[in-house]
């Protein structure tokens, strides 16, 4: 064990290595992957047994039906091996994936690594000019992403063991589970655009398949095919922007791609805006951003783990992924890049407004998810691409935590409504209340998230979200900024969405823990705390949730009494981390933007306004305290509707019924037209014509088939004359 | 002497024609096609005088044929008659589709 250990942390056996490597390193010592591909497959592994498990279990009950049954799976020879498999299979090749990751990352750790390593396995496609080969990537950005994925997905799938145990479908969840981790791990490791898409592409099916997971429900089947379309609009925008780089560069690999940009591409050029916009609405689709965020809050039809999986902590962060993977072409592109930091400040703003006034739990975090992945999205716009990335790990922590909580509080519950067969809302908040007395770990972990989401100091979200506002500020205010007053407008943005998100999570938390219990009192006695399996998942978020925030920490504050005057251990350490990554669309920002500024867009430094953001984070949250708390709810059944400007944000701007009118009732219409005149009129109409016609000369002909043989003979004779006369005449 | 010929065979050939198209007895019909091929005989004979030997060997060939459908045909139309106890070729129709 001791010479096994360091020989698998610096990669002493490259004999051991497969596949063939490209990328050379400097520094002391190369690195050398550990088994990167097994990192893939290994959830891919987990699919193929939970899906065999899945079919099994599924023929069983129909069995069991078919001979006028049911399946009982708490019978007395205990649970099936199709329910007891999974637990081990499904946590267990993602918790292997992980530790694998954690040997390559500190294997990296070791080495500085100024180029990406690119494991080739086979050739992929191969026809004329077009080559893609199924590679894997290997660089400080993959690396991270891995480990967000690899890690929080574990935590999930750990947790999914307690929430969806007595699930009758428990192997199908677990099959779904395990395809997306390894959709996810294909998209952050592929080592171009191409490969990328497939990741892209599964993890939307897998997204799909879990929000349909109860497809009997005939709303969350919709909810499920709603996702699906929306994130096919966006995807449209992935390929046309694939297709325009690749008819300037007649390659898809990220490595020439991005070594080539400067020199292929003109600074703001048609082209480069172009290819940015498209990607970008690649990335509005998958990241919920506006103007295709609609599917979100819909996708918390799914399993609540799901939520925080897919629809929190990973799949929707690949927008934000994919721009500070292509930071090259983004820094090549003012224009895009405004765009990309625009849409994500309105995004973060307005989706909060909306989050003031839900009452679903899981709709408060769907909104505040998509606002914090606007804050992302604004953070990588400006050009802090290490501050995107940090904002993206954070928040997998702490909005993974908050669904996780959810989900615990969710379950709870259901089971205390289930005892009475109370048909009320689980999820809705109004139902809730006073949930400390029942549940305080998940009170204070969800705290932790709260504190660390509205960016109290010295949680995880003040590092991270203070950052990426800073950097908003601070790049409107470059020498050669392109539009500093857009800049200054998103920075206000960023703010007042900060303040709004503060508001609406210290809101989620008095109405579901504090507060007098509005569940029912015969209800109140069965609402139990968690289990282990789903409350220690939680506790390690929450630490993370504390703890993450601290590896990033900017230097001008790290050096205050914020960093208690440098005692932080690891400074600005994402920051460096990502050097390699983000240096060259660094310095073609430095090249054509000049300096960012040193303060704030009113004056003011970095300190001044972290101070300022976390004194107003403090004041919103004891103000929502006393003004929620003051409020008297009842059970949602006996609320009255909301009135006013309340019910507009509790319908959600009306963005759904806008989007009703303006796109699908035209399109439903266009397609209703094409059906019905197009389609079964014109063209139809020519091909069943053709055919009467034939039927209509057939007709005609079998009018001289008399049957009797003179009529015959007549005919033969006057063709006879005829063909005589053309001849002679 | 080829001219009148050729006039006596085209006139025995129309009347062979007419013979065919408007009776409809098939053994006259039958004997209208005999009348037929004799107008054909006829010309080949002829234009052997002109153009050489090799008309009246069709000749003998066509009477070889045509006494080979004779008997084929007549065979045919004796079955017929006894299935319908007619040859008014009116009645047999089961040309038709």
């Amino acid at each position: 064990m001791h010479a096994i250990l360091p020989m698998l942390l610096t990669g002493g056996t490259a004999a051991l290595q497969a596949g063939t490597e490209a990328g050379s390193q400097s520094g002391a010592g190369a690195f050398v992957p550990f088994l990167p591909g097994l990192v893939v497959l290994l959830p891919l592994i987990g699919f193929v047994i939970n899906g065999v498990l899945a079919l099994l279990h599924a023929r069983a009950s129909a069995v069991a039906v078919r001979n006028g049954g049911e399946l009982d799976l708490d019978g007395p020879g205990g649970r099936p091996l199709t329910h007891t498999l999974p637990t081990w299979v499904g946590p267990g090749v993602v918790g292997l994936a992980f530790l694998i990751t954690l040997v390559n990352f500190v294997r990296m750790l070791g080495v500085h690594l100024e180029e990406p390593v690119v494991r080739t396995y086979w050739t992929w496609i191969d026809t004329g000019t077009f080559h893609v080969a199924a590679a894997l990537q290997l660089d400080q950005l993959s690396m991270v992403m891995m480990l967000v994925v690899t890690g929080v997905s574990f935590l999930i799938h750990v947790f999914s063991v307690g929430y969806m145990g007595d699930d009758p479908a428990y192997p199908r969840y677990f099959a779904y589970l395990n395809l997306f981790v390894f959709f996810m791990l294909t998209l952050v490791m592929a080592s171009s655009y191409a490969l990328m898409f497939v990741g892209w592409e599964g993890v939307g099916l897998c997204s799909y398949l879990l929000i349909g997971f109860w497809f009997t429900d005939r709303e969350k089947a919709d909810a499920g095919k709603k996702a699906f379309v929306v994130n096919r609009i966006g995807d449209f925008g992935f390929l046309v922007a694939m297709f325009l780089l690749f008819s300037r560069f007649h390659t898809l690999d990220f490595v020439p791609v991005f070594h080539g940009a400067a020199a292929g591409l003109a600074y703001g050029g048609g082209l480069i805006t172009a290819i940015t916009l498209f990607f970008f609405l690649g990335a509005t689709g998958k990241s919920a951003q506006i103007p295709l965020y609609i599917w979100l809050p819909d996708a918390m039809a799914g399993p609540t783990p799901v939520s925080a999986l897919i629809h929190a902590a990973t799949m929707v962060t690949a927008g934000v992924y994919m721009v500070a993977r292509s930071s090259v072409l983004y820094a090549l592109s003012p224009v895009g890049s405004a765009t990309v930091a625009g849409v994500g400040a309105l995004t973060a703003f307005f989706a909060a407004t909306i989050a003031l006034k839900q009452y679903d739990i899981k709709k408060v975090l769907a909104y505040s998810t998509v606002s914090q992945l606007g804050y992302m999205f604004v953070g990588v716009g400006v050009g802090a691409y290490a501050a995107g990335i940090f904002h993206l790990m954070t928040h997998a922590f702490f909005k993974g935590l908050l669904f996780l909580g959810a989900g615990a509080i969710i379950h709870s519950m259901h089971h205390a409504l289930h005892h009475t067969h109370s048909h009320a809302d689980a999820q809705d908040m109004r139902n809730m209340g006073g949930l400390r007395k029942y549940m305080p770990i998940t009170w204070i972990v969800m705290w932790v998230a709260t504190l660390a989401i509205s960016g109290v100091w010295p949680f995880a979200g003040f590092f991270s979200k203070d950052e990426i506002i800073w950097q908003a500020g601070a790049f409107g205010g470059a020498a050669h900024a392109p539009y500093p007053r857009l800049y200054t407008f998103y920075w206000i943005l960023a703010l007042a969405a900060a303040l709004l998100t503060a508001f609406y999570m210290t809101r989620l938390m008095v109405m579901t823990f504090h507060g007098p219990n509005r569940t029912g009192t015969e209800e109140s006695r069965h609402l139990r705390e968690t289990p282990a399996v789903m409350w220690i998942p939680l506790v390690t978020l929450a630490a993370l949730s504390l703890f993450g925030g601290w590896i990033n920490v900017p230097e001008k504050l790290h050096q205050s009494f914020l960093g208690l005057f440098g005692a932080l251990p690891m400074g600005e350490w994402m920051h460096h981390w990502l050097e390699p990554v983000t240096a060259a669309a660094q310095q073609i920002q430095a090249t054509h933007l000049g300096a960012v500024s040193e303060s704030a867009p009113f004056g003011g430094g970095e300190v001044l306004w972290g101070v300022v953001s976390f004194l107003l984070a403090v004041a919103v949250i004891a103000f929502a305290w006393r003004m929620v708390g003051s409020r008297k709810y009842v059970p949602a059944e006996e609320s009255p509707a909301d009135t006013g400007f309340a019910r507009v944000l509790n319908r959600k701007w009306y963005v759904d019924e806008l989007y009703d009118t303006i796109v699908v009732r035209p399109l439903k219409s266009t397609s209703r037209f094409c059906w019905k005149v197009i389609d079964a009129g014109v063209i139809d109409g020519i091909v069943n014509g053709l055919g009467y016609l034939a039927r209509g000369l057939g007709w005609f002909g079998s009018l001289f088939q008399t049957g009797t043989v003179n009529t015959y003979a007549l005919i033969l004779s006057l063709g006879v004359l005829v063909i005589l006369g053309v001849v002679i005449f | 002497m080829v001219v009148a010929s050729m006039i006596l065979s085209a006139l025995l050939f129309v009347v062979g024609t007419l013979g065919v198209l408007i009776r409809r007895n098939a053994i006259i019909m039958f004997l209208s096609i005999e009348l037929q091929l004799n107008a054909v005989n006829l010309t080949f004979v002829a234009l052997s005088r002109v153009w050489g030997i090799e008309g009246q060997i069709f000749v003998f060939f066509v009477m070889t044929v045509a006494a080979a459908e004779a008997a084929v045909g007549l065979a045919i139309i004796i079955s017929i008659f006894r299935h319908y106890e007619t040859v008014n070729v009116n009645n047999f129709n089961l040309l038709k589709w």
